[in-house]
């Protein structure tokens, strides 16, 4: 009972989110209505017994990834009223494919509910369970060598997002160290051979 | 009950509601960008479902590994559009037609 309440409650919340997002015109509340969107899913992964993942979401998605596009987009300028104006054009053949996508799912999910419906859930965990250790015992086991490939690509996006949003400014005064390290004696320092002065 | 089918409902309805938004907003890159994490977390729904019903924890995995190229994915996408519109001053799709396409 307490489950159904839970699924339903923020079953909407998700659901009204993911419509504040792709309706809002101003792109900070999209933002935000991402946020509450994500938080809404976590609820309903706690329910699905990934205790993990579902503060590991609120954690990268709503402390990290979200924060950068709130970043990005009260950084850029943009101007709300240029982007606007393709709904009403856009909305018949977003319509069309919105239809034929969810009517295919409505048909997978529905249409062949009978087996759907014999999978049941497993029971509930013991309350020793631990969710975090059960999917570290395999991921650095059996999948040690895709969490090094993950290491190694966020290591790339890293640098990637670096790279982009470098620019170098000329005229701008700041220490070359590599320039300085490299320097040798002979780039700074001149002997000039001089005729001693004399007293007549 | 909540059953099986009322999680992927769910998680179907949340992922059509991404392709709505990336028809509705075909201007605003920002706003794509965000559909696309949208529909990331439909797929990453899916994984956990079957992963609880299943009862296979390798979906989780998945899931963990999911999260991790999408934050990546958004840090270099946000950060080539933040290159885009320093060059371009605009985030309007229709201004970039450098490529003809």
């Amino acid at each position: 009972m307490i489950e159904a309440v839970i699924f339903y409650l923020f079953g909407a919340v998700l659901i009204g989110g993911a419509i504040g997002v792709i309706a809002s015109r101003n792109p900070v509340h999209s933002a935000m209505f991402l946020v509450l969107c994500f938080f809404a899913s976590a609820f309903i992964w706690l329910l699905l017994e990934a205790e993990f993942l579902a503060i590991a979401l609120v954690l990268v998605y709503v402390g990290a990834v979200m924060v950068l596009f709130l970043f990005v987009v009260m950084m850029l300028d943009v101007n709300p009223d240029r982007l606007q104006g393709g709904f009403t054009r856009n909305a018949p053949l977003g319509l069309v494919v919105v239809a034929l996508v969810m009517a295919m799912l409505g048909l997978v999910l529905w249409g062949r509910s009978g087996e759907l419906s014999m999978l049941e859930a497993p029971a509930r965990a013991a309350e020793a369970y631990s969710n975090t250790q059960a999917l570290g015992s395999v991921l650095y086991t059996e999948y040690v060598f895709a969490f090094q490939l993950a290491a190694v690509l966020l290591l790339v996006a890293i640098i990637a997002a670096i790279v982009l949003t470098m620019r170098r400014r000329p005229g701008l005064k700041i220490q070359d160290i590599s320039a300085q390290v490299a320097v040798r004696r002979d780039d700074r320092v001149r002997l000039v051979r001089m005729e001693p002065e004399r007293d007549e | 009950m909540i059953g099986l089918e009322h999680y992927l409902t769910l998680s179907a309805i949340l992922f059509t509601l991404a392709i709505a938004g990336i028809f509705i907003n075909r201007r605003n890159v920002i706003l794509l960008l965000m559909c696309v994490e949208l529909m990331l977390l439909a797929v990453n729904f899916n994984f956990i479902i079957f992963s609880r019903y299943l009862d296979d924890i390798a979906g989780q995995v998945f899931v963990f590994f999911i999260l991790t190229v999408a934050a990546a994915e958004a840090a270099i996408g946000l950060a080539i559009l933040v290159a885009l519109f320093r060059s371009r001053r605009s985030v309007n799709v229709q201004d970039m037609d450098a490529m003809k396409g």
